[in-house]
């Protein structure tokens, strides 16, 4: 079929105040396309379906290769990278494709939102091996293949916030971390040496916005495209936390 | 002691530039850190297959920290300096050492220590893993000490600011480097930034050849600045072609040479355009053609090697149904190694649609890492020759304030944008180790160039503000030229077609007149791109203006890389040349070097001499056959 052209509805948005409106672009299928190479179709071509001229769709997007969590967005209802979205799979459900900028970061424009909320919330969370500089100093603890194992299906949380946006604890109003964040506190917390600092994550995640804000939802762990568990980790933080408390309580803290 | 009101701008956050945050703000340095993504997502996050070090198990098998030099000297066809080679190399134990005690997840052996895979250019396990997603898992645990040093007050991140320009003065002691001008990508505000030193780990420039494995971000643009504006370019010829990644729509993904060094398998049907099902191919009909010609390192001969091999298997229709791919064969793994490899494996099935644990990946060439780059200096010193070392050994002074500067006092260049150690092809998983390197063994030479600064009496703080404002307005007034451009010229198709000649004509075969061609066509893009035209003039978040303006940057740094390659009549490394097949130690044992001639518009050429202190270059063979 070399005229087959497959249709594109975007939700755009000039600036970080302005009004949301949609356009739809028509782009000549090839087979193999993913959301990226259509968006690279847009740019090189900025044209809606109906001939009219507009600007370029903005969209944020580094490696395309779905290991750098740039290119998150909402694509026919569901959060997800733009890279890995394969059109000929999306076709498969809709006859057209639909993408929305996620919902629960502030809008920079069009498709690209500011997620720099996640980040900050990982600095209070101190997530780091607290260790003594980068002098020489020998190696790190030894670790059972098993808990190594355990530790680097934690470890490749891209910080891409899929697992925020279907969690409806998480919201623009309030303070929650979420779980990619309470997933890095047992990262850090099942470290020998990351332990040190368990006790200040661990009070971190009982302020406000904090472990106990998680709605048990389960969302997350259901759209996290690393297949991080999730909901694992939040009962293990929760665990963490009580016995903290606890300690607390009798230590008379 | 650098002055507490000193302060370092790295541009760049990969695990070279977060390497020298980390280091300089240790040593009670403020750094500003430049980045056009947020810097857990730079480009170091796509390495896959692992770090090399020798370590205490590969040292008994006979392995040695000399040994890692003499592949990586061998591996880079002679054309790397020596004594930077020799650090790294006998950094490198350490620098896993201290990776390690970040919380790297490294695999393990059964009793808890730290696992080794083979890799390519070596007959001994000395790569150090995390899955198949170390690079991520690396730049993760440097990541997460850059945001202590936040926290602590001591980096300060600009995070979506794009670097337009090094700020350079002449002076009667010649140039000097006081800081940058950049961009919010957001805002689109244009500032200056003083800095008593400036150091770029802008990494590769992959996209001047269209598709490649690289990150969208790695365009060269930032070297290409650096270079316009008076830095040297070391190298720039020297592009590796990585031999196994998956052809896309929108880029080529790497496929790690961790599958080969975990015993994956490259071979084509024996009969040309037979169609059947890898699987249904019996074991006698299969060509492993690396493995025949190479007996000794098979598929883990170096990636120049074994990507010409399948260029020419695919050039004589050999490749699959006579296209231009070949079988990466991983099927026959046992589980606990196919476990290993499930980063890239989920990549693979994610973007085909098959299991690579069941159905031999399909995969061709791409170009995948940058070996030239910005030209820097370092000082030498012998060294008290450890065990294993083979006679005198000369490294690099610790602290130096040279070390990995560019000919520009005060601008310095650390990782994949500095031309050093890898030579004429980057062996597989030295790539990580060189970044981190840079950053951590010189760190403290930064520092110590700001004391030395300081006794100078030359500090930025003495500039008059006024050579600042200059600088921005020159690039308010590229921004105003480029947004009035109606020449029609659209500057997506212009990469576009830039990209397809500089892959068909300057990269796993280059003769003399496709690449002749290509040097005429990059001067009628030039013409063109005086008449490129925005379709998004608004000053707020305008990605298309800073494309436009890359694009102009990536047209010379192409200019640099084709100049260079032309010249070089010779083959190395990575630079084959057809028509001159054989390595010329007599005239190429040398490093290009071009410089930007600025008034006509193109690369001055020439030569420089590479000292051989240790190892005497020797005819580079990996044991052919035939």
């Amino acid at each position: 079929m070399p005229d087959r052209t497959i249709q594109l509805k975007i939700k755009r948005q000039d600036d970080q105040s302005a009004s949301p409106y949609w356009q739809t672009f028509s782009i000549p299928y090839r087979p193999n396309m993913n959301v990226i190479s259509c968006l690279q179709y847009i740019a090189a071509h900025p044209t809606t379906a109906d001939g009219t001229e507009t600007t370029p769709v903005v969209w944020d997007c580094s490696c395309l290769e779905e290991v750098c969590g740039a290119c998150t967005m909402v694509i026919n209802g569901e959060v997800r990278q733009s890279c890995s979205a394969l059109v000929d799979r999306l076709l498969e459900e809709d006859d057209s494709i639909k993408l929305e900028p996620m919902t629960k970061f502030p809008v920079v424009r069009d498709l690209f939102v500011d997620r720099s909320r996640l980040f900050e919330d990982l600095k209070k969370t101190q997530g780091w091996v607290p260790i003594d500089g980068l002098y020489s100093l020998g190696p790190g603890p030894w670790e059972s293949p098993a808990k190594q194992d355990t530790r680097y299906d934690l470890s490749r949380c891209m910080s891409c916030g899929c697992c925020l946006e279907v969690c409806p604890q998480y919201t623009r109003n309030n303070n929650f971390v979420g779980a990619a964040v309470i997933s890095q506190v047992r990262y850090f917390n099942t470290h020998p040496i990351g332990a040190n600092n368990a006790a200040e994550r661990l009070n971190a995640m009982m302020e406000p916005g904090g472990i106990s804000d998680c709605g048990n939802a389960q969302n997350c762990v259901k759209v996290c495209p690393k297949d991080i568990p999730l909901t694992e980790s939040i009962a293990d933080v929760g665990r963490m936390t009580t016995i903290h408390s606890i300690k607390q309580f009798f230590r008379g803290e | 002691m650098a002055s507490p009101n000193q302060r370092v701008i790295i541009v760049g956050g990969g695990l070279a530039g977060l390497g020298a945050a980390v280091r300089i703000a240790e040593e009670g340095v403020p750094v500003d850190l430049f980045s056009m993504v947020p810097v857990k997502r730079s480009h170091s996050v796509c390495a896959q297959g692992g770090i090399n070090a020798c370590n205490d198990v590969a040292r008994q098998q006979g392995y040695s920290e000399w040994q890692h030099m003499d592949e990586t000297l061998y591996g880079g066809d002679f054309l790397n300096h020596q004594p930077p080679v020799y650090e790294m190399t006998h950094w490198a134990p350490q620098i896993i050492d201290l990776l390690d005690r970040m919380g790297v997840p490294f695999n393990r052996t059964p009793e808890g220590r730290r696992d080794l895979r083979l890799f390519g250019g070596s007959l001994f396990k000395r790569t150090h893993f995390s899955g198949a997603t170390t690079g991520q898992q690396l730049l993760y645990a440097l990541d997460e000490q850059t945001r202590r040093q936040e926290a602590a007050g001591m980096v300060h991140k600009y995070e979506f600011w794009e670097f337009l320009w090094p700020i350079i003065e002449q002076t009667d002691d010649g140039p000097l480097c006081h800081g940058i001008v950049a961009q919010d990508m957001r805002t689109m505000e244009i500032k200056s930034f003083k800095a008593d030193a400036t150091v770029l780990a802008t990494g590769g420039c992959g996209t001047i050849f269209g598709k490649s494995t690289n990150s969208v971000i790695c365009n060269g643009a930032a070297a290409a600045r650096a270079y316009r504006a008076g830095a040297w370019m070391g190298n720039a010829e020297f592009i590796q072609v990585h031999p196994t990644a998956i052809p896309g729509e929108d880029k080529c993904r790497l496929m790690s040479e961790s599958a080969r060094g975990e015993g994956g398998r490259v071979w084509v049907p024996r009969k040309k355009d037979d169609d059947r099902a890898p699987g249904d191919i019996p074991e006698d009909e299969r060509w492993y053609f690396l493995e025949e010609k190479y007996p000794k390192y098979g598929n883990l001969v170096p990636r120049d090697i074994a990507t010409r091999e399948i260029f020419f298997m695919c050039q004589e229709g050999y490749g699959i149904g006579g296209g231009r791919m070949v079988y990466l064969d991983c099927t026959a793994l046992p589980d606990e190694t196919k476990k290993k490899l499930d980063g890239i494996f989920e990549i693979y099935e994610k973007f085909t649609g098959d299991d690579p644990r069941e159905i031999a990946m399909r995969i061709f060439p791409s170009v995948h890492y940058t070996m030239g780059g910005l030209w820097t200096t370092y000082s030498s010193e012998e060294k008290q020759p450890v065990h294993g070392d083979k006679g005198k050994a000369v490294g690099m002074q610790l602290g130096a304030p040279d070390n990995m500067m560019t000919n520009i006092p005060g601008l310095y260049a650390f990782g994949e944008v500095n031309y050093q150690y890898h030579g004429g092809t980057r062996l597989g998983a030295n790539a990580l180790l060189s970044c981190i390197f840079d950053g951590i063994f010189c760190g403290p030479s930064v520092v110590n160039y700001l004391a030395d600064r300081r006794e100078a009496g030359n500090t930025v703080d003495k500039v008059p503000d006024t050579f600042f404002a200059e600088a921005v307005e020159t690039e308010q007034k590229k921004v105003e030229h480029l947004v009035a451009g109606k020449g029609g010229e659209n500057p997506y198709v212009l990469h576009e077609e830039m990209g397809n000649w500089m892959t068909d004509y300057c990269t796993v075969v280059r003769d003399d007149a496709g690449m002749k061609k290509l040097l005429e066509q990059l001067q009628t893009w030039k013409s063109r791109y005086e008449n490129v035209s925005l379709s998004d003039t608004a000053m707020w978040t305008n990605q298309n203006l800073s494309f436009t303006r890359a694009l102009g940057d990536m047209i010379r740094y192409a200019e640099a890389i084709v100049v260079g390659a032309l010249a070089r009549t010779e083959s190395r490394g990575s630079h084959y040349r057809p028509d001159f097949p054989d390595r010329d130690d007599r005239q190429f044992q040398q490093t290009t070097i071009a410089s930007y001639d600025a008034e006509h518009d193109r690369p001055d050429v020439r030569y420089e001499y590479i000292p051989v202190p240790m190892v005497e270059p020797r005819a580079r063979t990996y044991g052919a056959v035939k």
